[in-house]
């Protein structure tokens, strides 16, 4: 069976052929096997660069606003009882969510490799909004690929997109949601790769994909290594690492730093979308045990038919709204390193109202999801026991659909 | 060593002089009947048949195909409806060499041996799997070679000249160059005469005789009368678009289509 290694990054820890275990290589059609590899060679040379790394610790300390802060939740600790609830407000930088790190990173790799213009996909908006950000910041044309059902829920963040000038291309084939627009951003980027650079909006996608996200949210887990051992002196005896899993780059961010601890003192627990309470169209492939297949590039556990069609998601949280899952996430899962659970959509919106209710915070719908599983779970644990959840978008761009599901 | 009837097909029109037609047609469109009587209408001015097995994310088809693959899937197309279509197909006796093609995620939950073993049962000659380049596919390869199937590697624009070497080293009797920059049925952005410069690049580092290069992604009735000095020519999209007007005009695409490769051959 496959271990994790010591002393080397989990985005390191894959065969020569880009497989980590079973999952995860580059299964890419022949046009886009010369530009993976460029921009593979890139990579490895950036993150060796001394001047690379400086710029982009540079931008994420000035543009994106690093440290995000790391407060314990009183009143929502109180109320539960057990352990103590904290929380990374990751939402609190630059644009309101993570996603900001993996598209100033790519965005800085285009600017390097000499791109002019640069494509993404996006599922709840903010990978598409980031993107944009960082695209004008950095002189790049953008173009955003969006599924025609989540440019409808998540209008904020496309205002968003189109103030900052990109252009959002409306994707209306399948289901309309994020793996559609996946799939057009990476037939789009067959047609256009030599002048074009593709941003992946989470850690899926071919092998390069996963790691360039991987590397860029581990910004996540860098900061609150930090900001721990100031809290606490020490990593606690007892620490739970909770985070919602679509694709899965925030949760892999979060973790990251903390890999090598023992499951026993540092637990990671992933919350997938479990959809609507009776509907069987999760997304959560990781908690119902879905098949390995091939999806967008990559073999992962991903949710589809005996014959391989991929099958149709649903769930209140567009940024959830996934079939498939990093392939990351399925090596974690196997090695059993992390814990995968699902919140429903009416779990994830109780969770909103009692976290809204007891603290001056606004989680979006995605942490929601995580913040379900730590109401649950925290008054059964002892009072030394830290559970940290990654806060990891705002919910600005939910105010629709909460309006409508909570009248607020 | 027997010949396989791919490479009968391009002897025979190599003594024509002419480059081979290959059609692609999507199994399933518009209905599993239908797509059968198409193909047997194509098969008289056809010299190799590509048939897609259809996929629900497909990155690297352009519009076309993706809609007739989508309708394909929503009228309920399986693998084994696929397969069967092509054992009916191939009672007849005009049938032409088969050649499937689609993404690999279908092999894989089919299993590949189970996949090869159905493969050879009902009679297919070659295989195309868009998603598992070179040298990912060895193995796979490997197993079609021994069941008597082609597995045909693709070679594009971006595939530099020392890769290009090893794929053509790899490959088997037939090997598919894609013209650009491109998804299916995408305008032809580049001239015929630029992609017909590096089909020949190609071409002179085949050594073997029983290798040939045909060129697909971009042609259309307009254009291929340009690509004559290739070993063979892929129609693909433009066949489905016209699956798709005569659906639109409740014509018959089995007569349409018939008629448009029937014209397609005399411009070769």
């Amino acid at each position: 069976m496959t271990k994790i290694k010591k002393g080397i990054p989990l985005i390191d820890q894959h065969d020569k052929n880009g497989f980590w275990g079973k999952f995860g290589g580059n299964f890419i059609p022949e046009t886009l096997k010369k530009p993976v590899e460029d921009l593979t060679i890139l990579f490895e040379k950036l993150r060796k660069d001394k001047k690379f790394l400086q710029e982009r610790d540079y931008y994420f300390k000035n543009w994106v606003g690093a440290p995000t802060p790391f407060v314990k939740l009183e009143n929502l600790t109180a109320h539960l009882g057990g352990a103590q609830i904290w929380t990374k407000v990751v939402s609190e930088a630059n644009g309101g969510a993570h996603k900001i790190y993996n598209a100033t990173v790519h965005s800085l790799i285009a600017k390097r490799a000499g791109k002019k213009y640069i494509v993404g996909d996006t599922g709840a908006g903010y990978a598409g909004k980031m993107l944009s950000m960082a695209a004008k910041k950095f002189g790049l044309k953008c173009k955003i690929f969006m599924g025609a059902k989540d440019i409808k829920r998540q209008k904020p963040n496309c205002d968003a997109m189109r103030k900052n000038g990109a252009e959002i291309v409306p994707v209306y084939t399948g289901s309309q949601t994020l793996v559609d627009a996946v799939s057009e951003c990476m037939r789009y980027w067959v047609s256009n790769c030599l002048t074009t650079s593709m941003c992946v909006g989470s850690t899926v996608g071919p092998n390069i994909f996963v790691k360039i996200c991987g590397w860029s949210t581990s910004q996540i887990s860098r900061e609150l290594m930090l900001q721990i051992k100031e809290e606490f002196g020490e990593i606690p005896k007892k620490l739970k690492l909770i985070n919602c899993v679509g694709g899965g780059s925030s949760s892999f961010g979060f973790w990251n730093e903390f890999m090598h601890y023992k499951k026993k003192q540092v637990e990671f627990i992933g919350v997938e979308a479990g959809g609507p309470k009776k509907s069987k169209r999760h997304a959560a492939p990781l908690t119902y045990g879905s098949k390995i297949g091939i999806l967008h590039g990559a073999a992962q556990y991903v949710n589809q038919n005996t014959d391989g069609q991929i099958e149709e998601t649903e769930s209140i949280s567009a940024g959830l709204d996934y079939p498939g899952v990093s392939p990351l996430h399925c090596f974690l899962k196997d090695v059993k390193r992390a814990r995968y659970t699902a919140a429903t959509d009416e779990e994830a919106l109780k969770a909103y109202q009692l976290v809204t209710e007891y603290e001056n915070l606004n989680p979006s719908l995605e942490p929601s999801h995580a913040f379900a599983e730590a109401i649950k779970i925290a008054p059964q644990l002892s009072s030394d026991t830290i559970i940290i959840v990654n806060s990891c978008g705002d919910a600005q761009k939910d105010r629709d659909i909460l309006k409508q599901r909570l009248g607020k | 060593m027997t010949i396989s009837p791919i490479s009968l097909a391009f002897e025979k029109s190599r003594k024509e002089k002419r480059p081979a037609l290959l059609t692609y047609t999507v199994a399933g469109d518009n209905t599993k009947k239908k797509s059968l009587e198409i193909l047997n209408s194509i098969s008289n001015y056809a010299d190799i048949c590509e048939i897609g097995f259809p996929h629900n994310t497909p990155i690297a088809d352009g519009g076309q195909i993706q809609t007739s693959s989508y309708r394909a899937i929503k009228n309920g197309i399986k693998m084994i409806d696929v397969f069967q279509i092509v054992k009916k197909f191939k009672k007849n006796k005009n049938a032409k060499p088969i050649i499937l093609m689609g993404y690999y995620n279908m092999i894989y939950q089919y299993g590949e041996n189970k996949f090869l073993k159905k493969c050879k049962e009902v009679g297919v000659n070659g295989l195309i799997v868009v998603d598992l380049p070179w040298p990912d596919n060895m193995h796979f390869a490997k197993k079609c070679k021994k069941n008597l199937i082609t597995f045909v590697q693709l070679l594009s624009p971006t595939t530099s000249r020392s890769r290009a070497q090893k794929i053509v080293k790899n490959s088997h009797d037939m090997i598919y160059y894609i013209s650009m920059l491109s998804t299916t049925g995408g305008k032809l952005k580049v001239s015929p005469r630029e992609i017909l410069k590096n089909y020949n690049k190609i071409k002179k580092m085949i050594k073997s005789k029983s290798k040939n290069l045909i060129i697909g992604f971009g042609i259309t009735s307009k254009n291929i009368s340009s690509f004559k000095t290739s070993d063979g020519c892929v129609v693909g999209s433009e066949i489905c678009k016209k699956i798709s007007e005569s659906i639109k005009k409740r014509q018959n695409p089995v007569i349409n289509v018939g008629n448009m490769v029937k014209k397609l051959r005399r411009k070769l």
